[in-house]
Order: structure tokens, then C-alpha cells, then sequence
């Protein structure tokens, strides 16, 4: 294993350092927590302090944060130092209209950036490079993430953000790009677009990209690997405990080496809260340990993973964790961004003229998603007016857009089309293939 | 005496045996046709119907599950010749009024058309019909 692929010494320290250096973090995280009141209350409830943590197991008596307790604290009452040391804020989106702001301090921005230069190096990203980034640049923390990340390592960065893609084909043709940056779904679209234009895999100079965002599959790696001639990485992160850079890929492609020594990260099971022991699927539990701005302790990701401590070949010592095969809610990533079904029932229900009974339907025809609200009318907002039919479909894209910043495609059913279900009731049917 | 035509309006799934199922409704209910017209987009129609017992036929579609509305639509004779047509909506663009849509049809022997009018200000519509003396067809008229 060559020594250029590892970034940082961090990444190979030996497993008990690793251990030593995560409770001291643990520690002063549990400290600067006492600094948000949402986590003062709840301690104090446990009888906990600082104190309390002397080994890395007494985690297990600090309680979970869940999404919804971000949601309550809206919009800064989980920031731990006062707004002046903010440096940036990024969000993400809420189960409903509002969204979770998440704070950045000037070290934790040096640290984020640190950590996605760590898994670039880690695929073989060099100063000498040059790379691409098509993730929309916003208040989603992929852009920025990966931009400042490439920064890092020295690469000169395109940010040509998303969207447009005969530019990102002119892009990547043109500049020259050694390295692509965004969502599977994305990087599939894009060789594609080259295909169509005429470009075979191997006329680039494209050799790797790192993919993330969305879930993906097997599959899904080997045709953009094919389609693009190029080596492809798995990467990592939610804004809640940072972004992308929680984990990501080395050239083994043997899981995502969780940076251990800024996350601390278990695998429970998620309806009894226990540890599940390594290689069995569970729910994801993060303590972002050096957050300044929002220190976040066992937040529950919602996300299903593995977890695997043996040893990789590429001579780093952390922790791996496979892909994400699902969410233990309803949350849905559509193009990347993040989707609850609870925004569109908020967004319908702004709109008005239709009942409660919904399906969203998402499909990829080819390489992109596509997203259909199934929505059955009632019968007092039928209208013999085609006009006054076209204007009640514009009004729910106006309010689904504005509630998830993407275009859905809108289908007015009869009413009693939809299936009823006795329990819960069956709002997405994901027929996209996700699984390998 | 009404000058309004009682048309039923549906909502339309896009799908094959849409337009099918509602027809074997009416079927059912013993209730014939007079004419209909489709108003379509790429995912859903509305359904313009014209038959004699608007009631019957309304209860029986609205129990078979179909969004039923009933519209308030006029009709009005054309002659059958060069500018038939166009006489009745100069004398309407005159008075301002606006016409949300239209259909023909003809029926009997007649060398006269039968044009429906759905208008986007009904009140309006009538006021500038009667200023033109332009006669409306009467509901029972249209079913003889």
C-alpha cells in the first residue's frame, strides 16, 4: 500500500490510541454539550454530567438525538457557541416546511474539509488533478463539502454545481477533469449525455469519481465504471453530524472507513435501541466528537448499515461501514435530495383542492429519477373548466417545489382510486431498483 | 322558463375502458346519449355529456363511483351555411362575453346545428343573447 493514498496519520493510528483519543473527545463533546440547553435538560433528567463518561462505553447512557429534536430546537437552539462564531450554515430538509439548520465554526469547516480530502486521497485524488464538482452548491452540504475537501488536497476544482448537462459534458470534455463528484444517479446521467455525444469511455481523461448522496447499488457502480472506463468511490455523510466525509472508500472497496476519530459510530437495532454485534444491519447511531458549533450526540441517522472492524489491506486501522440499504422511516432520496412524504402532504394541503389520499410513485426509467404524486380529487373541486383543472395542478407543483425544491410530476386520480390500507397508510411506492 | 341546458360533467382518468365504463353505466340506467364532447390533457379528461334524465343519469354515475358535476350550459341554434357560426359569436365578442368552450352537434332531419355553450360569465351571456334577440334552445326541445 502506497503511503500517497493515506492523508493523514490519524487514519492508521493504532486501534487502542483510536480508542484513547475518541473517549478524551467524547469527554469534551459531552462538555461543549452542556452548552445547549436541549442537552442540559435531558442529562440533568439522567443524572448525568461530564463526569459520567470515563470509558467509551458509558456512552450507552447518554440518550439518542433524534431528528425531531432537532426539528423543536429550530432554528439555532442546538448551537453550543453564540452565532457570531459561526462561519457558515447549511440545512437540511425537515420532515415538514422547516428545514434543520446545521452551524459550521471556522474549526469545523477545517475539519469537514479534512476529512472529504481524506477519503479523495483515499481513491486517489492528487494535487496535480483536477476535479469536478456537479453537486448543487447550496444549502445541501455536498457541494461546498466536496469543494473545499478537493481544496484541501490542492486540486484545482470546477464547480460547475448541477443541472445543465450538455455544460458538464463540454466540462468534463474540455477541462480536462480527472475526477467527478456527484450522485450515482447523476454520474450515470452524465455517461449518458457523453455516450450521446459521442464520447467513449477512455477519450476523457476522467479516471475516478466519488459518488454519494443518494442510495446505490453493486450494479449501479459497475455500469458508471464501465460506462466511463473509470474507478468509482462510495462516500458517506448527513449534515446533521457534519456532511459528506463521515466515511468513504479506499481503493479496496471494501466499505467506508468511518473517521473514527472525529465520529463515534454504533449499530443498534432500532426498535429495542441495543448494540447488534458487527456485520448484522442496523440503524446508525452518530456522536459527531469534535463539532464545536452543534455538538450532536448519538443522533439516530435512520440509516441502515453494517458495521466491520477487520482489518483492510489498505493499511488503515478504522472502522468500515457497507452501503446504506434503507431508512428506518419514510424519508426518500429523490435526485439526491432528501424527501419526507410528510412535505408533500404539507404542500397539498397548502394547494387545497384535494383529498388526503396520495401515493408518490418513483421510478428510473433510465439513469434519473422520476418522481409522480398520485393525488385523488374530491368531488366539490372538479371542475367541467379544463382551466380551472390545469390551475389546481400548477398550484400543488408551485407548493411541492417550494416545499422540496423539486419538480414532481402530477397526477389528479378520481376519488377512491388509490388502495386503502387498514393500518398506515402506503404513501411511496419506490420502484426504483436500490437493492443489489 | 330556464334557459339552461343541464349538461354533466366528468372526471376522466387516462386509461383504456375509462370513457367505456361510464357509457355501460348509462346503459344500465336505460339512458341514451344526445351528444358528448372530450376536453383531454395527457394525463386526465373532462367529460361533457348531454342526455334527457339528467337526474337519473347523474345519481346512477355518482353511485358507480364517477366525479359528477352538473353545468349549467346553453344552446343555441346555427344555421347551416357560410358565417352561421360566426354571426352568434360576433354578436357575443360585441357584448364582451367570453366563451369557456363550445361543442356542435345536429340531430333529426334539420338543416340547422345545434351549438352548446359554456360561457365563462352565464348572467352576462344571456343579457347579450337576448339584446341580440338570439333565441336559446330549450331543454325539452333538444330530447323531442
Amino acid at each position: 500500500m502506497s503511503a500517497n493514498l493515506i492523508w493523514e496519520a490519524a487514519e492508521t493510528l493504532p486501534v487502542e490510541k483510536m480508542r484513547e483519543l475518541q473517549l478524551t473527545r467524547l469527554k469534551e463533546c459531552v462538555k461543549r454539550a452542556m452548552n445547549v440547553e436541549f442537552y442540559r435538560e435531558t442529562f440533568a433528567e439522567r443524572g448525568i454530567t461530564p463526569d459520567s463518561i470515563r470509558s467509551l462505553e458509558d456512552i450507552r447512557q447518554l440518550p439518542f438525538t433524534v431528528k425531531d429534536d432537532l426539528r423543536r430546537n429550530y432554528p439555532f437552539g442546538m448551537l453550543a457557541v453564540p452565532k457570531s462564531e459561526l462561519i457558515r450554515i447549511h440545512a437540511s430538509s425537515g420532515t415538514t416546511g422547516k428545514p434543520t439548520f446545521c452551524g459550521y465554526t471556522r474549526s469545523d469547516l477545517d475539519t469537514w474539509a479534512n476529512l472529504c480530502a481524506r477519503f479523495l486521497v483515499a481513491g486517489g485524488l492528487r494535487r496535480e488533478h483536477i476535479a469536478q464538482v456537479s453537486f448543487g452548491y447550496g444549502l445541501f452540504t455536498g457541494g461546498f463539502g466536496l469543494h473545499y475537501g478537493i481544496e484541501k488536497v490542492g486540486t484545482a476544482v470546477i464547480p460547475v454545481s448541477s443541472g445543465n448537462t450538455a455544460r458538464q459534458v463540454l466540462m468534463l470534455r474540455d477541462a480536462e477533469a480527472d475526477a467527478l463528484i456527484c450522485t450515482p444517479s447523476y454520474a450515470l446521467n452524465l455517461a449518458e449525455a457523453l455516450a450521446e455525444a459521442g464520447l467513449k469511455p477512455g477519450s476523457l481523461n476522467l479516471k475516478m469519481a466519488f459518488l454519494g448522496g443518494e442510495a446505490w447499488t453493486e450494479s449501479m457502480r459497475h455500469a458508471i465504471e464501465e460506462a466511463l472506463g473509470i474507478n468509482v468511490y462510495n462516500n458517506y455523510g448527513l449534515s446533521e453530524v457534519l456532511g459528506p466525509g463521515v466515511s468513504g472508500e479506499c481503493i479496496y472497496h471494501s466499505g467506508m472507513h468511518i473517521q473514527e476519530d472525529h465520529f463515534f459510530v454504533e449499530c443498534i437495532d432500532p426498535d429495542t435501541g441495543e448494540e447488534l454485534p458487527d456485520g448484522e444491519q442496523g440503524e446508525l447511531v452518530i456522536t459527531a466528537l469534535t463539532r464545536e458549533a452543534m455538538p450532536i450526540i448519538r443522533y439516530r441517522t435512520r440509516d441502515l448499515a453494517t458495521l466491520d472492524r477487520s482489518l483492510c489491506p489498505c493499511g488503515r486501522t478504522t472502522m468500515r461501514m457497507g452501503r446504506v440499504y434503507g431508512r428506518t422511516d419514510d424519508m426518500m432520496i429523490v435526485r439526491g435530495v432528501n424527501v419526507f412524504p410528510s412535505q408533500i402532504e404539507e404542500a397539498l394541503l397548502k394547494a387545497g383542492g384535494t383529498a388526503p389520499h396520495y401515493l408518490i410513485e418513483l421510478t428510473r426509467p433510465k439513469s434519473t429519477d422520476r418522481a409522480v404524486v398520485k393525488i385523488e380529487i374530491r368531488p366539490e373541486d372538479f371542475s367541467d373548466r379544463m382551466t380551472e383543472m390545469q390551475a389546481l395542478k400548477q398550484r400543488i407543483d408551485r407548493e411541492i417545489n417550494a416545499m422540496t425544491g423539486l419538480r414532481f410530476e402530477i397526477e389528479l386520480l378520481p376519488p377512491n382510486t388509490l388502495e386503502r390500507s387498514l393500518g398506515k397508510a402506503k404513501r411511496v411506492n419506490d420502484l426504483r431498483n436500490l437493492k443489489d | 322558463m330556464s334557459t339552461n341546458i343541464h349538461q354533466l360533467s366528468l372526471f376522466l382518468e387516462n386509461r383504456s375502458g375509462a370513457i367505456n365504463e361510464i357509457c355501460q353505466t348509462l346503459k344500465d340506467a336505460a339512458i341514451s346519449i344526445r351528444t358528448l364532447s372530450l376536453a383531454d390533457t395527457e394525463q386526465f379528461g373532462i367529460l361533457r355529456l348531454l342526455v334527457k334524465e339528467w337526474e337519473a343519469a347523474r345519481d346512477a354515475l355518482s353511485k358507480a363511483g364517477f366525479v359528477v358535476k352538473v353545468t349549467d350550459v346553453t344552446a343555441l341554434t346555427v344555421e347551416d351555411r357560410p358565417g352561421g357560426l360566426a354571426a352568434i359569436l360576433d354578436a357575443l365578442a360585441k357584448h364582451g362575453v367570453n366563451v369557456e368552450y363550445m361543442y356542435a352537434f345536429t340531430f333529426g332531419s334539420g338543416d340547422k346545428a345545434i351549438m352548446v355553450f359554456r360561457f365563462a360569465d352565464h348572467g352576462k351571456a344571456m343579457q347579450a343573447l337576448k339584446a341580440e334577440n338570439i333565441d336559446t334552445v330549450k331543454e325539452m326541445d333538444l330530447f323531442k
